[in-house]
């Protein structure tokens, strides 16, 4: 079979499911409905971990470490720790505070000033303020950070001030946990959707199915279409629930700017990405097919002609 | 062309409704299948049409064992063979067109070749300028005659028909027997069932006669008298 004639049996199986779906509209709509909100929730979840964690972005800045020496360490040996530790590729700055300087600063901060002056030798330690790389700033990376200045000798005590980013990106992480197994659990649905809707489809159209094989249609020609209708479920749903999220974005814009005013930022909230949405009418469209395919080869074989 | 040895077929509910039959038909033969209801005349014609397997002996179509096809060769096995039915199984929802078309979509014949071949085969059956038309709307021989050529369309060496004039009267009964013999006049290998004597007497072919799932008689044209002895 050459090439245009394969496509134009395709187009026309195609146009053929596109024409039955516009036939039995009150149907369809409910069952395009249900797929599209199935696949909408994990959506908006994505776009809801996506916002988060870009609202939230400078954050990791926020993280950093500080690296107490013992107080017998030799400031020279200090400076040498520092720059070590700045070649390292996980390591943005490193500011090494001297113990003198953070004398004076506790002795115009404090407001123990005179008390100090009493002391007759500094009781602080040299301090390496460690800013970590972006990138670097999830616990993972943090505790092994830590490690490295731990294992030095020199070293008191690493004391790392952002264990709260750690719990947020710890909270992000899990929700993009529960995206996952949301999205599989309703993909599912929708393959169970699709599916039912494809056998009641099938059932409805079972003398049409007998005379095609009966003047020797293939169990592929027969499924044909029904594979298109599955399909069409899938991206006719995907594109509803892009809608849905799009409305839903529009409706929370407001609320979130305002929000976000009141915590000094300007943030804007985001719809969902290019990569997103091809996800979304991709995952669409596969489950559509898978769907109509399973219940296609489950119940296509049951009906054989019986002249 | 159609080669039935030492056939029985026995139902899933023990009928045997064929017993030990054998019999062969030539290319281009037109033959009557002939018999009271539950004769085996439909039966013989389901194993032709391999909608049926034998549960014993050999049916040889077109050369071929039936015995020896696997499932997935029987859609292109069918596309060699045109059936007529009583109850013509016309797809009531679709034009007469689509109906008649439908046997050369699905051997993916290109839509040009669809169109000519359609229109070609409705001319046959003198149906011309009725492609738009659903089957409900036409007479119940307009209806059979859609059914011929759908049958016909994909021009296939064989023709198999189980009680095409069942539901006709004598004159459209005729009609369509006519027809067959027209395919037959063009080399076609016609296989009727009916169980209507006098058009198998009208026609003067050669009558195989089936009693409860026997052969009871095979004859050309002298048959009259075996006919009548019934």
């Amino acid at each position: 079979m050459s090439l245009a004639v394969t496509s134009a049996r395709h187009l026309q199986a195609f146009l053929g499911s596109l024409g039955k779906l516009a036939r039995s509209p009150l149907a369809s709509v409910l069952t395009l409905v249900v797929i599209a909100l199935a696949l909408a929730l994990p959506t908006a979840l994505r776009v809801f971990v996506t916002n988060a964690q870009a609202a939230t972005g400078n954050f990791a800045n926020a993280v950093d470490m500080s690296v107490y020496l013992k107080t017998d360490t030799p400031l020279a040996k200090a400076q040498q720790l520092a720059q070590a530790a700045q070649q390292r590729s996980d390591v943005a700055a490193v500011t090494l505070i001297p113990a003198d300087q953070g004398l004076q600063e506790f002795r115009n901060y404090s407001g123990f000033g005179d008390a100090l002056t009493a002391l007759k030798e500094n009781p602080l330690p040299h301090v390496l303020h460690v800013r970590p790389r972006t990138a670097y700033t999830s616990g993972p990376a943090l505790e092994s950070l830590r490690r490295y200045f731990s294992a030095w000798p020199e070293v008191d005590l690493v004391q790392v001030d952002a264990e709260w980013v750690m719990r947020f990106n710890a909270i992000l992480d899990l929700l993009r946990h529960l995206l996952l197994i949301a999205a599989a659990l309703l993909g599912i649905g929708v393959l169970a959707v699709i599916g039912n809707t494809i056998r009641l489809e099938i059932t409805g159209r079972r003398t049409e199915i007998e005379v095609t094989k009966l003047v020797g249609g293939s169990n592929s020609f027969v499924r044909r279409p029904f594979l298109y209708t599955g399909m069409l479920y899938g991206l006719g749903g995907a594109l509803l629930a892009w809608g849905i999220v799009a409305l839903a974005i529009v409706v929370l814009s407001e609320p979130v700017a305002t929000l976000a005013r009141l915590y000094g930022s300007r943030y804007v909230l985001r719809g969902p990405t290019t990569d997103d949405v091809g996800v979304l009418l991709g995952a669409g469209v596969v489950l559509g097919w898978i769907g109509a395919w399973i219940a296609a080869a489950r119940h296509l074989r049951d009906i054989e002609p019986r002249a | 062309m159609i080669v039935f040895d030492r056939v029985s077929k026995r139902y899933g509910n023990g009928r045997e409704a064929l017993s030990n039959i054998s019999f062969n038909i030539h290319n281009g033969e037109m033959v009557f299948l002939t018999g009271r209801s539950g004769a085996g005349k439909s039966t013989v014609l389901k194993l032709i049409a391999l909608l049926e397997r034998p549960t014993r002996g050999n049916v040889l179509v077109n050369g071929k064992n039936t015995h020896a096809l696997k499932a997935r060769h029987i859609p292109a096995f069918r596309r060699h063979i045109g059936i007529v039915f009583q109850d013509h199984k016309l797809l009531a929802d679709r034009p007469v067109y689509d109906n008649v078309a439908l046997p050369l979509a699905v051997a993916a014949t290109p839509l040009k070749e669809i169109d000519k071949r359609v229109r070609a085969a409705l001319d046959q059956v003198g149906l011309l300028g009725k492609e738009r038309v659903l089957p409900q709307e036409l007479s119940v021989g307009e209806q059979q005659r859609v059914g011929i050529a759908r049958a016909v369309v994909s021009k296939p060496p064989l023709l198999i028909a189980d009680e095409p004039t069942g539901n006709l009267d004598p004159d459209l009964s005729l009609e369509v027997m006519r027809l067959f013999r027209r395919f037959q006049d063009v080399g076609v290998t016609v296989v009727v069932a009916t169980h209507d004597m006098h058009l198998v007497r009208e026609f003067g072919q050669r009558v195989i006669v089936l009693d409860n799932g026997q052969l009871q008689g095979d004859a050309g044209d002298s048959l009259p008298s075996l006919v009548a002895t019934r």
